[in-house]
C-alpha cells in the first residue's frame, strides 16, 4: 500500500501548473478549433503577450451565452445576426470582423431533390422540403445550425417531419450520420474538406451569398461579470486583426488540404458583404 | 477493421517515438484521476468504515443515497461543479475552472461514493460476530476498526480500482470542467472525443488504445497488490 501510494503522490507532482490565474479565456466555436487554426495562433498570441489563453470551444450558441455571463474574455464567433444582438444588448463590444470561409450544401451523389447546381441555397433547400428527401441538422444552436435556420425562414419553410433529423453534435459527428443515412446536410468547408476522405457526399450547392460563413471578434463587457480580465480579451481581439495574423490566416491550411481554409477580412464591415 | 489496425500502428509509434504530446496527455490523465481517487480514499474510506459501523435514524436513506452516488451521471457531475466554478458561481474567486484542480474536483464527487459505497459493503460483510470477538479480547476502538479494515482489504482495493476506472474513462465532466485545453487540461478521453469531431479516426484509436493499456497496468499493479499480499 505505502508503494501505491509513493507511485501515486510522485505522479501528482507530476502535473504542471494547478490554477493558472489571469488567463484569457477565449469562447469559440467548434470550427477554428477542429480546423486547427487555434492550434496556429494560440501559441503565436501567447509568445507575443506573454499571456496564457485557455480556448473554450463549444457551439456558437454556447460561446455567446458564456461570453454574456462574463464566463469568457473574448468570443470569436461565426453567427452574425446573433452577434449583432448581443452587441445591442450591451453583452459585447467592439465587434470586429476577422475571416470568412463558406457553407456548402451536400448531399447524396443521386441527389433526390435535384439540387445540384441550384445558384441559390434557399430554393435548394425549398425543393428538399418538398421532395421530404433526408436532411441532417446541427440542431445545437451552433453557427452552423444558425444560418441553416436563417435559410429555412428565408425559403418559408417550417423543417418538421421524419425527412428532417436533427443530430443534437458537432459538425463531424453530423457529417457522419448524413453519410450514413445518405442524407442533405450544410457544412462549412473547412470540415468538409477534413472530412472529405471518409464521406461520399458531394458539393452540390455553393458560392451564394448567403452561404458566407463570417467569423467576427467581440470584446466582452466588463460589466457582464466580476472577474472579466478585459485588457486581455482586447489584446486577442487585436492580435486576431494584426497584419502579421491575418497573414497566417490567409495561408492556413493550404499544405494540408491544397486550399486556405479561410479568408483573412480586417477592417471589412458586414456591409462589404451584403 | 482496418482502421483499427492503423490506430494499434500509430499509438505504438506514438508512443515509441516519444510524442511529447500523447507522453503529456497520458500522464495528466494518470496524474489527475490518481489523484482523484486518492482524495476519494480519503472521503469514502472513514466515511463508508463510520456508516458501516453505526446505527442511526434514517441510516436506510443515507445508506440509499451512497448507493445512488455509485452511479451518479458524470455529465450532470460536470454541469454543477462547472456552475459552482463560474467566475460568478459559488466558487469563482478560486479561479478554478478550466483548470486540472477543477476535474479532479469533479471526479472527486464522482469517485467518493463509489469508495464510499464499497467501503460500506466491504466493512458490513465482516461477521458482525467478528467484531465483538475484538472488542472482547480487549481491543480499542480503533484497533478493531483498523483490524476490519485489514480484513476487507480485498473488497477495499477492488473499491479502489472500480473508482479509479470510473474517473479515468469518464469524459463528460472532464470536458465540461476541464475545457480540453491543449497542454493543460487535455486528457485521453477528451482528446479522443476531439480527434474523432478533426475526423482524425486513426489518432482517436490510437489514444483509445493508450487509455485501455494505461487502465490495464494500474489494475494490473492493483490486483499485484491484492493478490499477492494474500498468497
Amino acid at each position: 500500500m505505502r508503494l501505491l501510494l509513493t507511485v501515486l503522490a510522485l505522479i501528482g507532482c507530476a502535473i504542471p501548473s494547478w490554477a493558472q490565474s489571469s488567463a484569457v479565456i477565449l469562447s469559440t466555436t467548434t470550427s477554428t478549433q477542429d480546423s486547427g487554426l487555434l492550434d496556429v495562433l494560440v501559441p503565436m498570441f501567447e509568445k507575443k503577450t506573454g499571456m496564457t489563453v485557455k480556448t473554450i470551444s463549444v457551439g456558437t450558441g454556447q460561446a455567446l451565452a458564456l461570453a454574456a455571463r462574463g464566463e469568457a474574455d473574448v468570443a470569436l464567433v461565426h453567427a452574425p445576426s446573433v452577434e449583432r444582438k448581443y452587441v445591442e444588448e450591451g453583452k459585447m463590444q467592439n465587434r470586429r470582423l476577422v475571416m470568412y470561409n463558406d457553407f456548402v450544401i451536400i448531399g447524396p451523389e443521386d441527389d433526390p431533390a435535384k439540387i445540384k447546381g441550384m445558384p441559390k441555397a434557399v430554393d435548394a433547400l425549398k425543393r428538399i422540403a418538398e421532395t421530404q428527401s433526408r436532411f441532417v441538422s446541427r440542431g445545437d444552436k451552433s453557427g452552423t445550425h444558425v444560418l441553416e435556420l436563417g435559410l429555412w425562414k428565408q425559403a418559408g419553410v417550417e423543417p418538421r417531419g421524419a425527412w428532417y433529423i436533427e443530430s443534437g453534435q458537432g459538425m463531424g459527428q453530423t457529417l457522419g450520420i448524413a453519410n450514413d443515412r445518405r442524407a442533405y446536410t450544410i457544412t462549412d468547408r473547412a470540415t468538409f474538406l477534413a472530412f472529405q476522405k471518409r464521406i461520399s457526399l458531394p458539393i452540390l450547392v455553393e458560392k451564394d451569398k448567403p452561404l458566407l460563413n463570417i467569423y467576427s471578434v467581440m470584446e466582452i463587457n466588463p460589466a457582464n461579470g466580476p472577474r472579466v480580465n478585459a485588457a486581455g480579451g482586447k489584446a486577442f481581439a487585436d492580435f486576431m486583426l494584426a497584419p502579421e495574423t491575418q497573414a497566417v490566416i490567409r495561408t492556413f491550411g493550404a499544405d494540408k488540404f491544397g486550399q486556405a481554409l479561410f479568408v483573412p477580412i480586417a477592417g471589412k464591415t458586414d456591409a462589404d458583404f451584403q | 477493421m482496418e482502421l483499427i489496425g492503423q490506430g494499434l500502428v500509430q499509438a505504438l509509434r506514438l508512443l515509441l517515438s516519444g510524442d511529447a504530446e500523447v507522453w503529456q496527455v497520458t500522464w495528466l490523465s494518470l496524474g489527475i484521476s490518481a489523484t482523484a481517487t486518492l482524495l476519494s480514499l480519503a472521503v469514502g474510506i472513514p466515511l463508508g468504515t463510520l456508516v458501516a459501523l453505526t446505527r442511526f435514524p434514517g441510516r436506510g436513506f443515507v445508506v440509499s443515497l451512497i448507493n445512488t452516488g455509485m452511479g451518479l451521471p458524470p455529465v450532470v457531475v460536470g454541469l454543477f461543479v462547472t456552475i459552482v466554478l463560474w467566475r460568478n458561481g459559488l466558487l469563482g474567486m478560486l479561479e478554478l475552472l478550466y483548470t486540472p484542480s477543477a476535474m479532479i474536483l469533479a471526479q472527486l464527487v464522482i469517485a467518493a461514493p463509489v469508495i464510499t459505497g464499497l467501503t460500506l459493503a466491504a466493512i458490513q460483510q465482516v461477521p458482525e460476530k467478528f467484531r465483538l470477538q475484538l472488542l472482547a479480547l480487549g481491543a480499542s476502538r480503533a484497533q478493531m476498526v483498523w483490524t476490519l479494515l485489514k480484513e476487507a482489504r480485498l473488497p477495499m482495493l477492488a473499491a479502489v480500482m472500480a473508482g479509479f476506472g470510473a474517473v479515468i474513462s469518464e469524459v463528460g465532466a472532464s470536458l465540461m470542467v476541464g475545457g480540453n485545453i491543449k497542454g493543460s487540461t487535455r486528457v485521453l478521453t477528451t482528446a479522443t472525443v476531439l480527434e474523432t469531431s478533426k475526423g482524425n479516426f486513426d489518432a482517436a484509436i490510437a489514444l483509445s488504445l493508450i487509455l485501455l493499456v494505461l487502465m490495464f497496468l494500474v489494475n494490473w499493479g492493483l490486483t499485484w497488490i491484492q493478490q499477492g499480499r494474500r498468497a
